[in-house]
């Protein structure tokens, strides 16, 4: 058994282990809350894009924008967003661990892909592995802002105009609740599954229909990879949350039970000395 | 007099919500006046001011690029970024003029060329708004 001071030092690194997890547990509390209020404050310039688009690229069938048409696949884009950050639970692991499956049931070769990766996590765990990482962006604040990712999105936009790679598919963790963030693989070029929206408005275009999508689309493609980055901003806050709060509970409970084991240690040592002091008695008399 | 709901929606949220008699910005292809009433339109934005006249007091905002869409009730001005003439950073601006002025000089590859000149124009828009001289 271990000794009495063995055990009070253990108690005493828990508590403090237990008190920065619960620190890191409200910052992560209050980042999350924020975070939750930028993806909300997104959803109207979102559904607003989306209905226009809906209704253009609806209303001109025949209209061939390059963003538009599904072409034969030779090389296939994955933007990849992680956290900077680990101490998430299985945040970076769970979307690391889909996409690389992905990626090695689709592509024989480096030649067939590209990786664009957001966060640190996800830069080291393709860079590790020797996987053709295109374009990288890390150190992105707790609450981006659309500037700070525009350039990376305006790449990510013009490779795939310029044909470097063919399809761009999105992996994230999308934000269901405090408790519950769900890996998501979403095909964000070619812009193929636009839906019209319920109510179409038939727009006059100025000067045409063509020209507007030149504008929209890059604009409406960049903003789905902000969406998404919103998104898993928010997942990344309520899963470190969860995570710490797990933490801290797991962290009362061994201080419980170690006190347990400390409280009948330090009985076990009065017992015995007072078997001590008795048998040293009896034995004097 | 008739007006028409106005609201510039930026990916970091709305910026601008009211009720205006007249919007009046510029459009890619010239000169754009909406009045109350309008045919459904979308046209694509330049870099510009976009000018809002409520009862006699105009309003400007400095909006980068992105597009307007207008149906008979509403006026919707989607944009990459937007700024209220009172909440724009003139210093900071003027840093952001003179930085890209730097890097057009220095002439490097193309691709440096076009985003210098974007945001030379970004900047140049947001000191005329600042200041007032539209």
């Amino acid at each position: 058994m271990a000794s009495l001071r063995d055990i009070k030092s253990r108690i005493t690194s828990t508590k403090k282990t237990s008190q920065i997890t619960k620190a890191m547990q409200m910052v992560s509390a209050s980042k999350w809350s924020r975070a939750e209020g930028n993806a909300k404050a997104f959803v109207p310039y979102m559904e607003k894009i989306q209905e226009v688009v809906a209704s253009i690229a609806s209303g001109s069938k025949n209209s061939s924008h390059p963003m538009l048409v599904s072409r034969p696949v030779k090389k296939t884009g994955y933007l990849v967003i992680t956290s900077d950050r680990g101490l998430a639970g299985a945040y970076n692991s769970s979307v690391l661990r889909h996409t690389l499956q992905t990626i090695n049931s689709r592509h024989k070769s480096q030649d067939e892909y590209a990786i664009i990766a957001i966060g640190r996590v996800g830069r080291d765990f393709f860079v590790n592995r020797n996987m053709n990482v295109a374009l990288e962006i890390v150190g992105l604040s707790d609450q981006p802002s659309f500037s700070d990712i525009s350039d990376l999105a305006k790449s990510a936009v013009g490779l795939f105009s310029q044909g470097t790679y063919d399809e761009l598919y999105m992996y994230y963790n999308h934000y269901v609740s405090a408790i519950q963030q769900d890996v998501t693989e979403t095909k964000l070029l070619p812009l193929t599954d636009i839906q019209p929206s319920g109510k179409l408005t038939s727009y006059e275009f100025e000067p045409s229909a063509e020209e507007i999508l030149e504008v929209l689309l890059p604009q409406y493609a960049e903003s789905l990879i902000y969406g998404a980055l919103l998104d898993g901003k928010a997942s990344e806050h309520a899963a470190r949350m969860t995570a710490m709060k797990n933490a801290t509970d797991n962290a009362a409970e061994l201080i419980d039970s170690l006190s347990l084991v400390y409280n009948r240690a330090r009985q076990a040592a009065i017992t015995q000395e007072i078997t001590e002091i008795v048998g040293g008695a009896a034995a004097l008399e | 007099m008739k007006t028409v709901k106005v609201s510039i929606v930026t990916p970091d949220g709305p910026v601008y919500d009211a009720e205006v008699e007249m919007v009046s910005t510029k459009a890619k292809s010239g000169e754009l006046g909406i009045l109350p009433g309008h045919i459904p339109l979308v046209a694509p934005l330049e870099i510009a001011a976009v000018r809002l006249k409520n009862g006699g007091q105009t309003e400007y905002i400095a909006v980068n690029g992105g597009f307007l869409e207008v149906r008979p009730d509403v006026v919707t001005i989607l944009a990459q970024s937007a700024e209220q003439a009172e909440s724009i950073d003139l210093a900071r601006a003027q840093a952001a003029k003179a930085r890209a002025e730097k890097r057009l000089q220095d002439k490097q590859d193309n691709i440096d060329a076009t985003r210098a000149e974007l945001a030379l124009q970004r900047a140049v828009n947001r000191i005329a708004i600042a200041e007032k001289k539209y």
